[in-house]
């Protein structure tokens, strides 16, 4: 396709531009985390690793970094496998009621989040008589995460179609030795990657998380508490580095694993997915 | 199989039910308690009382800016990704928008708290210009809502720019067309449902949103009355009333989405 010259070099600016305007606040909470002042004022005066010890012995911190990473788990594990199962008999049996399912599965991502942690919470509260505690978080977390894990299910099994199960059950085997020995072996990488995004996408959410937790705090809560205690800032900046990362590294672990091998263009697709997914 | 799907889906569709009956109860004036009858005072109360009248109208104002903001910031970059750059290129492109999608949102929301104070560094970098930063306010919030959407808005218009066939640009341009005529008649209509599908994620988050008002401005959204109702206000009812706001205002976006062939996109 032609495109001359002087539009490439305009599209080029304009890409720069927004990767400049996507980055830049995360390089610069990478350097304030190593900021040698309590202060906030740039430029930095100088780098040191002093505030990742005190955040390392800071107690509040550990309960808070323990805490989500039981609710990222318990959300993850329920995720893996409602998720799971969902998009089996979606993709694979037909039903009555099928495609209003699949809708409904994905209506936590469409709705904001704040709607979600008022449903939540007045059902818990008002109706239940549930105490919120880290539960009530984890079920909070699972109606997302699950579709993160449905989505990516969804996609291996409707790429890697059904004739390798037919073949399956043709020669003998019963729906159980299909499933571990054909189907599961399909969906494996796409179980991986699904349950990392739902554990990232997990760790770091606060919205539902205010809404559903009781006396517990989690990462995100535990910065929002402190955000506004000059003390705490360094301390804060150390966190929030830690939470970018321990998000980051398992997305890019599974955009490796789901790595699709058909060319960019069917590529698109998980990445919409994928920012669907993430729109919680 | 279908069993704890099932129930999940029930369980989900009940609590929002329940958000919806809440909405209709009310607190007892002297005791604070909330009484299980049914009525609209709350809704009336969203109605009649000016200040929520004016929080609403700020937030959809808002979440029409940012929307508009995402889309121009968007575009280039999305088509360069799906036009220009080689397939490597856009592979790590692809990814380059991904990640910071999913890190940790209040972590940006709060370095954006920090960059934009008074001795932060977009004061810093526009000093030598002889200009100051926005500090603190509207102005603020819709920086980082723009900031904080605009990966969701750049991978559906990608996507949706991809599927446009080449030799369409190149018959519009071997038919006279300069690049900007090209731009407007053929792609952007093309590009439409992609740029409603992203439109979807950055409106109705903007309209759910507290954390980046809270932390970037003084000023009330949607998602502050909420929040502060449930939490230092205690009043559940009204809590629930207003959250049904948004849902109202996505729903009808929905339907003009659906109707620009936004769904085919997402």
């Amino acid at each position: 396709m032609h495109i001359s010259n002087g539009m490439r070099w305009v599209l080029r600016i304009g890409t720069a531009i927004t990767l400049a305007f996507i980055y830049i606040p995360l390089i610069v909470i990478a350097i304030y985390a190593f900021n040698q002042s309590r202060s906030q004022a740039w430029p930095v005066d100088g780098f040191t690793l002093q505030w990742f010890d005190r955040a390392f012995h800071n107690p509040g911190v550990r309960d808070a970094l323990w805490t989500s990473v039981k609710a990222a788990t318990g959300a993850t594990l329920v995720a893996l496998t409602l998720g799971t199962l969902a998009a089996l008999a979606i993709s694979r049996y037909r039903f009555f009621g099928r495609d209003t399912v699949s809708f409904l599965i994905i209506l936590p991502l469409a709705l904001p989040g704040i709607v979600t942690g008022m449903a939540l919470n007045a059902t818990f509260t008002q109706v239940l008589g549930v105490d919120l505690s880290l539960f009530t978080v984890i079920v909070g977390h699972a109606t997302f995460c699950i579709v993160v894990v449905f989505n990516n299910a969804v996609a291996r099994l409707r790429r890697s179609g059904s004739s390798l199960e037919e073949a399956s059950m043709d020669l003998g085997a019963n729906s159980w030795r299909t499933f571990r020995f054909v189907t599961f072996p399909t969906l494996r990488t796409a179980l991986v990657a699904g349950a990392l995004l739902a554990f990232a996408l997990s760790f770091d959410e606060i919205i539902v998380t205010t809404f559903t937790i009781g006396q517990e705090q989690t990462l995100p809560i535990w910065i929002f508490a402190n955000y506004a205690r000059p003390n705490q800032l360094p301390v804060v900046n150390v966190v929030g580095l830690t939470v970018i990362l321990l998000s980051i590294i398992p997305v890019y672990l599974a955009n490796r694993l789901s790595q699709d091998p058909v060319g960019a263009g069917a590529g698109a697709a998980p990445a919409g997915g994928a920012a669907a997914a993430a729109a919680r | 199989m279908a069993g704890p799907v099932g129930w999940l889906l029930i369980a989900y569709l009940g609590s929002l039910a329940v958000l919806f009956v809440a909405s209709l109860w009310q607190l007892d004036d002297f005791s604070g308690e909330i009484v299980h009858k049914v009525g609209f005072q709350n809704f009336q109360e969203l109605i009649e009382t000016p200040v929520y009248r004016k929080i609403v109208l700020r937030t959809v104002t808002i979440a029409a800016l940012v929307t508009i903001t995402d889309v121009i910031l968007a575009f280039p970059i999305a088509f360069f990704m799906a036009k220009v750059a080689s397939a490597r290129v856009r592979a790590l492109l692809v990814v380059a928008v991904l990640m910071p999608l999913w890190s940790s949102y209040l972590v940006k929301v709060y370095t954006w708290r920090i960059m934009l104070a008074h001795d932060g560094i977009v004061n810093w970098a526009l000093d030598p210009f002889g200009l100051s930063g926005p500090g603190f306010g509207n102005v603020a919030t819709w920086l980082v809502f723009s900031y904080l959407w605009l990966p969701f808005m750049v991978l559906p218009i990608y996507a949706g720019l991809e599927r446009i066939p080449n030799s369409m640009l190149d018959a519009s341009g071997d038919l006279g067309g300069r690049p900007w005529t090209t731009f407007r008649r053929v792609v952007l209509p093309l590009a439409m449902p992609a740029v409603a599908a992203g439109s979807i994620f950055t409106f109705s988050l903007t309209l759910g949103d507290y954390i980046a008002p809270t932390l970037v401005s003084s000023t009330q959204f949607i998602g502050n009355v909420v929040y502060s109702n449930v939490g230092i206000a205690n009043n559940l009812p009204l809590a629930a009333a207003f959250a049904t706001v948004p849902v109202a205002i996505m729903i009808v976006y929905l339907l003009i989405a659906r109707r620009l062939g936004a769904f085919e996109s997402i």
